[in-house]
């Protein structure tokens, strides 16, 4: 398969989802775009199979607390064969934080979701296997979250009268 | 005149046709070249352990040539990389399985004090749940420096009471930690 | 975790054993727990635990600025930690736009295929090892020593090195370093070549590997596997092939591909690796007397560390320490994302930058993370012994697996 440009991508994802897609930008020449959570899995499979965007690179999320959808979830999805890549990103409301999983069209999926989930706890309904992964089973919040600290709040060692002050 | 160094005799009373030491002497001598470690190896002082072990350096020269993977025949517990606080419950329990006399070793920053990584997931140094007798410094440290730790834990070894759990003082710290 | 096992314990029907394999076992070569449950020595199904050293990286990058990521990418893969690094640094002067000179760009290449040599000697070293030859993994291990002595010689450190700055290396190679390289590289291939006649045709060793965890590429792909094991299931996705960073296009190099995904066409596939970075070394040496001695960085005041004397005594080089220090340039609001081929596969970052000190977000596509969640699929059907030898192939490496 021939590379084919950002803009030609662009046009023929539009043309099969028409508004559902919302461009935002080719930072670094990486198209970005936007869609829902409806659409997100037609999205991914028409860009699998019609495509050839055969490999999944990568899952992963993001936080901005102060915006109306702080939670993003965002996929790179790459074109072996023609060389071009391309970032899908899907935004949620914090007291709704679920997204259908890929797991049906990647295998791969499996576990980049399940660490989406232990660091942000967005749910992935239909995953066949949503538990913490890097974390303690009995963590109960979710750390890469920008409310939680970096640093363990029950130490003490840091504590100022360790150091004189 | 050959070129080979034996290990020295511990001090004690010589005469022409005998020499009296004292057990404890002679015991430490004897366990100090031969302490089986089992190489608690989590990460990157782990990849500096297979140096130390291999052709180059070598720790075999040490008396330590035979590594044990069951803690119920190791002497020296060598913790070696960042034990996270899912990992110390498993740390915990190697160390309790081990027989005494036992030794312990934190190699590298990760293993002494959380080095670096001082964050939600990881356990600020080993000896917040099980005592440590040598601490090696570095990130990670080099072979010769896991070599001079060891060397250390030689020393104690040597030097220590041959029977160190009847030491009031042994139990006491052990005490601390909820071990009995 | 039982009710991921097809029968429980105390089902009266159950003739399978339940076997605990790690965390610390020392067949697995790292903190790695498999919960399998056994019929005989045949594996009926297995469950995977991991993140027994998590360690935090991406919330730990949230606070630190970017010069001081470095560290946390050595501790990755620390096998092969130059090419973490660089990978970092490349990506921060994808963000910035910084063009490098090629002179930086061919010092970054040899120092980032010596450590991809390394890494596979580790990978390959031990596969012997784990099938019964303990002879290769020592006579490897001494030429990994002297990979490190020529680190050393350029950035001081052995194993997390820490190599380079953004904007290039902190300092320039000196002549000792050139002619530690030129004699790896005469002293490397004979021992290599002895290596692979120790094994590749030896009938122990292909009856032990042969055919073992073979994988398709569809598998494969839709695992996402990248690097040497998708290489050796006949995909041919090489990074440095088919998106060149640090002017990867300049060199003349193979892309060695397998033909059915088993344990022993990933073994002939890293030691053929090995071959093309030999290869690639000698060319990056060639160019690199072509060019202009003197440069070792590019020219980016704004983002380059001052050398320290400078710091001390030219107001410029002042002012410059004392912004990158506290964070003070002016970065771009937008993300980034950059892979390199990492010695297990795809290395990516993706940055997203919000002009601040650190980063807002910084995430590491670790390549053994998403290549490992196949091994308890893949097992299934495997003997015991298969699995343990399929593991030390796949080259998991436990820091970059847990991050």
């Amino acid at each position: 398969m021939a590379k084919i440009s950002n803009e030609e991508l662009l046009q023929k994802l539009v043309s099969k989802f028409d508004d559902k897609i919302t461009q935002l930008g080719d930072p670094y020449d990486l198209l970005t775009i936007e869609t829902d959570r409806e659409e997100i899995i037609s999205v991914l499979s028409y860009l699998k199979t019609d495509l050839d965007f055969i490999h999944l690179t990568d899952i992963t999320a993001i936080h901005y607390p102060e915006l109306e959808k702080p939670f993003g979830v965002i996929y790179h999805v790459h074109n072996l064969a023609g060389g071009i890549r391309i970032r899908v990103k899907v935004f949620l409301a914090a007291a709704d934080v679920h997204i259908p999983t890929a797991t049906e069209i990647w295998n791969g999926a499996n576990w980049m979701e399940r660490e989406t989930y232990d660091f942000f706890g967005i749910i992935f309904d239909g995953h066949p296997d949503l538990r913490r992964i890097l974390n303690v089973d009995d963590m109960t919040v979710f750390p890469m979250r920008k409310e939680y600290p970096l640093e363990d709040p029950n130490r003490i060692d840091k504590k100022d009268y360790f150091f004189g002050r | 005149m050959s070129d080979i160094q034996i290990v020295e005799a511990p001090p004690g009373v010589e005469g022409s046709g005998f020499f009296a030491t004292s057990l404890d002497k002679a015991v430490g001598l004897a366990r100090s070249y031969s302490l089986w470690p089992l190489p608690f190896a989590t990460s990157c002082c782990g990849i500096e352990f297979m140096a130390t072990m291999a052709s180059h350096y070598d720790l075999s020269r040490f008396g330590a040539e035979r590594l044990s993977f069951s803690p119920r025949q190791a002497d020296l517990l060598m913790v070696m990389g960042t034990i996270a606080k899912k990992m110390a419950p498993v740390l915990r329990q190697v160390y309790l399985q081990m027989a005494e006399p036992r030794w312990v070793m934190a190699v590298g920053a990760c293993a002494s004090s959380g080095g670096i990584f001082d964050t939600y997931s990881v356990l600020q140094g080993i000896d917040e749940i099980i005592p440590v007798d040598v601490y090696v410094p570095g990130c990670p440290p080099r072979p010769e420096a896991i070599i001079d730790g060891f060397i250390n834990i030689q020393k104690l070894v040597q030097t220590e009471s041959g029977r160190r759990r009847e030491d009031p003082k042994y139990q006491e710290l052990l005490a601390k930690y909820g071990i009995l | 975790m039982q009710n991921h096992l097809l029968l429980t314990d105390n089902d009266p029907q159950s003739e399978l054993s339940t076997l605990n394999l790690g965390p610390t076992h020392p067949a697995t070569h790292g903190v790695f727990q498999n919960v399998l449950e056994l019929d005989g020595e045949r594996i009926v199904s297995g469950v995977s635990t991991i993140g027994y050293i998590h360690r935090a990286f991406e919330k730990i990058a949230e606070h630190r600025p970017f010069y001081q990521i470095t560290p946390l990418t050595d501790r990755l893969n620390y096998c092969s930690s130059p090419i973490n690094n660089m990978g970092w640094h490349m990506t921060v002067e994808k963000l910035l736009k910084i063009e490098m000179p090629k002179r930086v760009d061919y010092m970054r290449v040899i120092i980032m295929e010596l450590a991809r040599i390394t890494d596979h000697i580790v990978c390959n070293g031990v596969l012997g090892v784990d099938t019964g030859a303990f002879t290769g993994f020592l006579y490897m291990m001494q030429f990994r020593e002297h990979v490190y002595e020529i680190y050393e010689e350029i950035c001081g450190s052995r194993l997390t090195t820490n190599i380079g700055r953004i904007g290039g290396f902190e300092r320039n190679f000196n002549t000792i370093a050139f002619d530690k390289i030129r004699k790896f590289l005469k002293e490397f291939p004979p021992v290599l070549r002895e290596f692979e006649a120790l094994f590749n045709r030896n009938r122990i060793f292909i009856d032990r590997t042969r055919d073992v965890a073979a994988v398709t590429a569809e598998t494969a792909l839709s695992y996402s596997w990248s690097g040497p094991i998708l290489r050796a299931a006949g995909v041919d996705y090489d990074v440095r092939a088919q998106e060149p960073y640090s002017s990867y296009q300049d060199f003349d190099f193979e892309v060695p591909v397998g033909t059915n995904g088993d344990v022993y066409n990933r073994f002939l596939v890293r030691n053929e690796e090995m071959w093309q970075s030999l290869r690639m070394i000698e060319q990056a040496l060639e160019k690199i007397e072509k060019e202009d001695s003197s440069i070792f960085h590019a020219a980016v005041p704004e983002f380059y560390l001052p050398p320290k004397e400078d710091v001390y005594n030219n107001m410029e080089a002042l002012i410059y320490h004392f912004k990158i220090v506290m964070g003070e340039i002016d970065t771009p609001t937008t993300e980034v994302y950059h892979a390199v081929e990492g010695a297990n596969g795809e290395l990516g970052f993706y940055l997203v930058n919000d002009g601040g000190r650190s980063p807002y977000r910084l995430h590491f596509r670790r390549p053994s993370f998403v290549n490992y969640q196949m091994y308890a699929p893949m097992s299934r059907g495997m003997v015991l012994s298969d699995a343990i030898i399929n593991m030390s192939s796949l080259n998991v490496i436990a820091g970059e697996l847990d991050a």
